[in-house]
């Protein structure tokens, strides 16, 4: 068994007693639940989990690990004054709190989802809003350790995250259409595009949407992009740029991770 | 102490700990600067200094927590740098003992067996004399802090290392527990192991340590043995030796005894003449 995965083993049984972690899982059981019985059947409550999902999902990847890490940094320190390498210990924590988040919304969403959507065939755009979700917070988990790792003090730190998570969610948004606007005139697709692969979580409404007729939530780059790609390649592409948005933030991490004193 | 079990005996390897023009910088500040010392196998060694002298700055670059701006550390044969192996040989007590909040002592003790990758029977004795027994299956959060200490202290002192690290190891600890862990420190000591320690407390180490290494302002000030110390301070103790040394430093009158404080004088390197 690599240092990794030994890491990784006790993390996890450290983060899931945790109540904080353990109650994202039940937040995401409970409005899926209500979202399905309450929301008039699947088919209708597939955009707005989606929407819940984009919101909840970077914040909450994001506040905890920032949490996590500035907890836990004596542990760090304990753990590297063993014979265990930067490199190692990274990958170890990375995935003891990737691996309970991704886990905890897989459950939380996916069980009441897959119940009631089997039948009612909407296996695959259910699948996808799985698929999306997850990579969403594996990206947001490591854009968590970069900015951990970029600030020293916890404050800081929270504070960024905050900042990111608004940036990313709304503000971006609206800066796109703002600029979309001022710019009518020009043809803007190339730019569109491009404007939503810079952010995962327009990445991430493309694919969990694009699957639903749903265009109306697809937000403006979103729209753009179904209308360039559309069907299998739109999604194949987006999910690989999320994938580049995973290994991007971790990198950045690692880099900075090597160097810190600690 | 009852507790008489042999300790792994370092017969022919001891371990040196060498650093050689070891400067560093956080930010603006100057931490380090230009620091040469060397650690002896078989001695307890007092590493003393005001706050924020860099002694924890020391101690973290043996352990490659800190990575010096300049200079070069070697444990034993090892440059202290790119691999971590030689860790294998080094047991550290940190200053304030924070462990993953919901595991028990138990499994953080299985969890550092498993991450050094260690083959032999641990040594569980230290857990045992400071009667912990009791407390290995409660969280850590719910842990007080003295008995935080003593996990901390057991669990440094868990691998037989050929080096052992203790940062302001009797902080926190009750009287008894704190004899413990300094008879403890004497037996590492006998079996041949390096020993590095930082504490406030002047008289408990004056006890306990061989050598001193005394930092302020980020230079070594002076190294050697503790009764070459007060013989060349004129000091009945370590902490009137140390109050010495620091007023040394200060270009007024030190201790207003009028002139020069008798005794040896400091060399403008900062070396005592001995």
């Amino acid at each position: 068994m690599t240092t990794s995965t030994k890491v990784l083993r006790y993390q996890l049984r450290d983060v899931l007693r945790s109540r904080v972690i353990a109650s994202y899982g039940g937040f995401f059981l409970l409005s899926t639940l209500a979202l399905v019985q309450l929301g008039g059947g699947l088919e209708r409550a597939l955009p707005s989990l989606a929407n819940l999902t984009l919101l909840a999902v970077p914040l909450v990847s994001l506040l905890v690990t920032v949490v996590f890490l500035s907890h836990g940094r004596a542990f760090t320190e304990v753990l590297l004054s063993q014979p265990v390498g930067r490199g190692e210990l990274l990958l170890g924590l990375y995935l003891g709190l990737a691996v309970p988040l991704v886990g905890l919304f897989v459950a939380g969403t996916g069980i009441p989802l897959l119940v009631s959507g089997g039948p009612a065939g909407l296996l695959g755009p259910s699948l996808l809003l799985l698929v999306a979700g997850s990579m969403l917070t594996a990206t947001f988990t490591a854009l968590g350790f970069a900015v951990a790792y970029t600030f020293d003090d916890a404050a800081k730190s929270l504070a960024a995250a905050l900042g990111l998570w608004l940036g990313l969610t709304v503000l971006y948004d609206g800066a796109v259409l703002l600029a979309s606007q001022q710019l009518a005139a020009y043809p803007l697709e190339k730019p569109m595009l491009a404007a939503m692969v810079l952010n995962p979580v327009d990445l991430a409404r493309v694919v969990m949407l694009m699957a639903v007729d749903a265009s109306v939530l697809l937000g403006y780059t979103g729209a753009v992009f179904q209308d360039f790609f559309g069907g299998i390649w739109g999604i194949t592409i987006a999910l690989t740029s999320l994938g580049i948005w995973v290994a991007v933030p971790y990198l950045v991490a690692l880099r900075r991770f090597r160097r810190m004193d600690l | 102490m009852t507790d008489v079990r042999p300790l792994r005996d370092l017969g022919e390897h001891p371990v040196w700990i060498r650093m050689v023009g070891i400067s560093k910088r956080f930010g603006p500040r100057r931490v380090l600067s230009d620091v040469d010392v060397c650690f002896r196998p078989g001695r307890i060694t007092a590493v003393l200094g005001p706050n924020g002298a860099g002694k924890t700055t020391l101690l973290k670059m043996i352990l490659g927590l800190v990575r010096p701006d300049s200079g070069a550390i070697t444990v034993g044969e090892t440059p202290v740098g790119a691999d971590p192996e030689y860790r294998k040989d080094l047991g550290y007590m940190p200053q304030l003992p924070r462990f993953p909040q919901h595991l028990t002592g138990r499994e953080l003790a299985a969890m550092l067996d498993d991450v050094r990758g260690f083959d032999d029977e641990p040594d569980g004795s230290l857990i045992e004399a400071f009667g912990l027994e009791g407390e290995l299956d409660k969280p850590f959060r719910t842990l007080s802090g003295g008995t935080r200490q003593k996990l901390n202290a057991a669990l440094a002192l868990r691998y037989g290392a050929g080096v052992i690290v203790l940062d302001e190891p009797t902080a926190g600890l009750d009287p008894v527990a704190s004899r413990v862990l300094k008879e403890r420190v004497r037996r590492e000591k006998e079996r041949g192991c390096t020993v590095l320690l930082t504490s406030h407390d002047l008289a408990q180490l004056q006890e306990v340590a061989d050598d001193v290494v005394f930092l302020l302002d980020g230079s070594v000030r002076f190294e050697g043995e503790i009764t070459d110390l007060l013989a060349a301070t004129g000091q009945p103790d370590l902490e009137g030796a140390i109050a010495w040394l620091i007023l040394a430093e200060t270009p007024s009158d030190p201790a207003g005894t009028g002139g020069t404080p008798c005794g040896p004088s400091i060399a403008p390197g900062g070396e005592v003449a001995r």
